[in-house]
């Protein structure tokens, strides 16, 4: 394989490269129209604000709301708290009860547990194995008691698509308020805030070729939705979030929605051929496993565990690939991803999983060159393991009498 | 993980993967660890009449460190007796190979498939190597 200086950026889910058109309607507002959107009284403040509105319209357009409804944060985890919090504190007199899955980002189950530790009870419901919500167990857990409910459009590890459509259907007929975490699907599936029966949906900007440090919070008007602040100052944003308005990172994301909003089809389709292109590079290698459905699955996603390859042997020997890998490699022990295991994939297969995610700069030599480069070395790695030699001579791996250390 | 030139070239460039027929003379086959714990070691030694380790080798399922330990004691072993090759220990191979705290298990591992392997050589080729063990 030949030596690159850079590896092959197949990891746009954990981040995009800020598009160099965005990039450039940025700089302006950092050195020249630096004002700040709060200063009523003189242009340096009029110009910033416009930017600011103009960039919310942009938003808004993309999941077809009303600008009003969109309000600035830091990202989708703030977006995540503000929204899960500020919900769960105005409507506790209603009832303590939130429901939510086990596969959802830690921005909203980090938050949960938090509301746990505050005297609210949480209901994590299990995927089915294709990464999915059963919808029966999803009515099952709503109780007379339950106020919020938070389910991700896109997951973030497999990329399944949830229905939102319908939990949200199901959500207003019982008068629960519906949160959505949208980081991973603006620009990747379609949004449509109009017909959604969506109340609160978390935005970020750098998954959609956007600045990191920005999001927003889409804050339903009519049926209107009431939160309590999480961040208190200047009262900016209607109260619902203080804090000097970053105008530079917001007319990033403005303009970084609106390309999504104009290249979406196009970019989608391209993106879903390389995608396939790189599942059908594998189809001739044994033993191994998609991870999450692929139809209900957004187009630059593929998650693939190789079986009978160790995790951690598996991504040094991807060095020529940027690829997230489904062990969290921390510095005492290899956690296999928990994604995969409420999937229900066992400890090996969790580990030895790769999530590759194309985006708008993948090419196809890029999909072609880690083709060939994983089957390379995918292969060395078996011929090395004693686990592969085993299952190729037909032994069954459970019935051996381990010798556990 | 920042691994030391020393586990990438053995990562890279193993030494001895393979293994032996079933049915060849004078082959021990030590294989420790677990899938689930992330480590499977197999180490087997070929065992010459005057009870020297003419040839080594072995497959790891494991990190790098695992395969780089496995791999150094395939090198390590050959030459020696068998008693010999009983008495590396795992602190030299952690040594050898730099390993980082979190990764001496891999040490240790390799440690205990050259012991197993010992141990099913005097198994199956029983007493002759039996008293040297004892003194």
């Amino acid at each position: 394989m030949n030596a690159r200086k850079h590896p092959i950026y197949l990891d746009y889910s954990a981040t995009t490269p800020v598009d160099p058109r965005v990039a450039e309607k940025m700089i302006p507002w950092l050195t020249e129209n630096f004002g700040n959107p709060a200063s009523r009284s003189h242009a340096y403040g009029w110009e910033a604000e416009e930017a600011v509105e103009n960039a919310r319209a942009e938003v808004a357009k993309l999941v077809n709301c009303d600008p009003k409804e969109i309000v600035w944060t830091s990202g989708a985890t703030e977006s995540d708290n503000l929204a899960i919090k500020g919900a769960a504190y105005f409507y506790k007199t209603k009832g303590k009860h939130l429901v939510t899955m086990k596969t959802e980002h830690k921005a909203v189950l980090d938050t949960m547990r938090e509301l746990e530790r505050q005297g609210f009870e949480v209901t994590y419901l299990d995927p089915k194995p294709d990464g999915l919500i059963d919808l029966e167990a999803f009515k099952a857990a709503l109780r007379p008691d339950t106020i919020v409910v938070s389910i991700m459009h896109v997951n973030n590890e497999i990329g399944v698509i949830q229905p939102i459509a319908g939990l949200g259907e199901i959500c207003r007929a019982k008068g629960i308020i519906f949160h959505v975490d949208a980081a991973q699907s603006t620009g990747k599936a379609p949004i449509d805030l109009a017909t959604l029966k969506v109340d609160l949906m978390s935005f970020s900007a750098h998954k959609t070729y956007g600045p990191k440090g920005i999001g927003a919070l889409y804050i339903r008007r009519k049926p209107r939705v009431r939160l309590e602040a999480q961040m208190h100052g200047g009262g900016h944003e209607k109260g619902f979030r203080s804090g000097t308005l970053p105008t530079h990172q917001i007319v990033g994301m403005g303009e970084a929605f609106r390309i999504a909003r104009v290249e979406m089809d196009a970019e989608r389709e391209r993106i879903r051929m390389l995608r396939d292109r790189l599942l059908a590079g594998f189809k001739d290698m044994e033993e191994i496993y998609v991870n999450g459905d692929l139809e209900h699955r957004v187009p630059h996603n593929l998650n693939v565990s190789f079986n009978y390859v160790e995790g951690e042997s598996l991504i040094m020997g991807m060095k020529e690939l940027a690829v997230s890998s489904g062990s969290a490699c921390t510095s005492a022990s290899l956690e296999p991803s928990y994604v995969l295991r409420a999937l229900g994939r066992n400890d090996e297969l969790a580990h030895s999983s790769i999530r590759f995610t194309l985006g708008r700069f993948t090419t196809q030599e890029d999909i072609d060159f880690a083709v060939k480069l994983i089957k390379e070395r995918i292969g060395k790695l078996r011929e090395m393991s004693p686990l592969w030699e085993m299952y190729k001579d037909g032994i069954d791996l459970n019935t051996v009498q381990w010798a556990a250390h | 993980m920042a691994y030391s030139e020393k586990v990438i070239d053995h990562y890279e460039n193993p030494r001895n993967v393979g293994s032996f027929g079933k049915d060849e003379s004078g082959v021990a086959t030590g294989m420790v660890g677990a899938p689930a714990c992330g480590d499977v070691m197999k180490l087997q030694i070929k065992v010459n009449k005057d009870g020297i380790i003419e040839d080594a080798k072995f497959k790891t399922y494991g990190c790098g460190s695992a395969i780089a330990s496995s791999s150094l004691v395939t090198e390590w072993v050959k030459g020696k007796t068998v008693d010999q090759a009983a008495t590396i220990r795992n602190t030299q191979i952690a040594e050898e190979l730099a390993l980082p705290p979190v990764k001496i298990h891999c040490s240790i591992l390799a440690e205990d498939a050259i012991k197993a392997a010992v141990a099913d050589y005097r198994k199956k080729y029983g007493a002759e190597t039996e008293p040297k063990a004892a003194e």
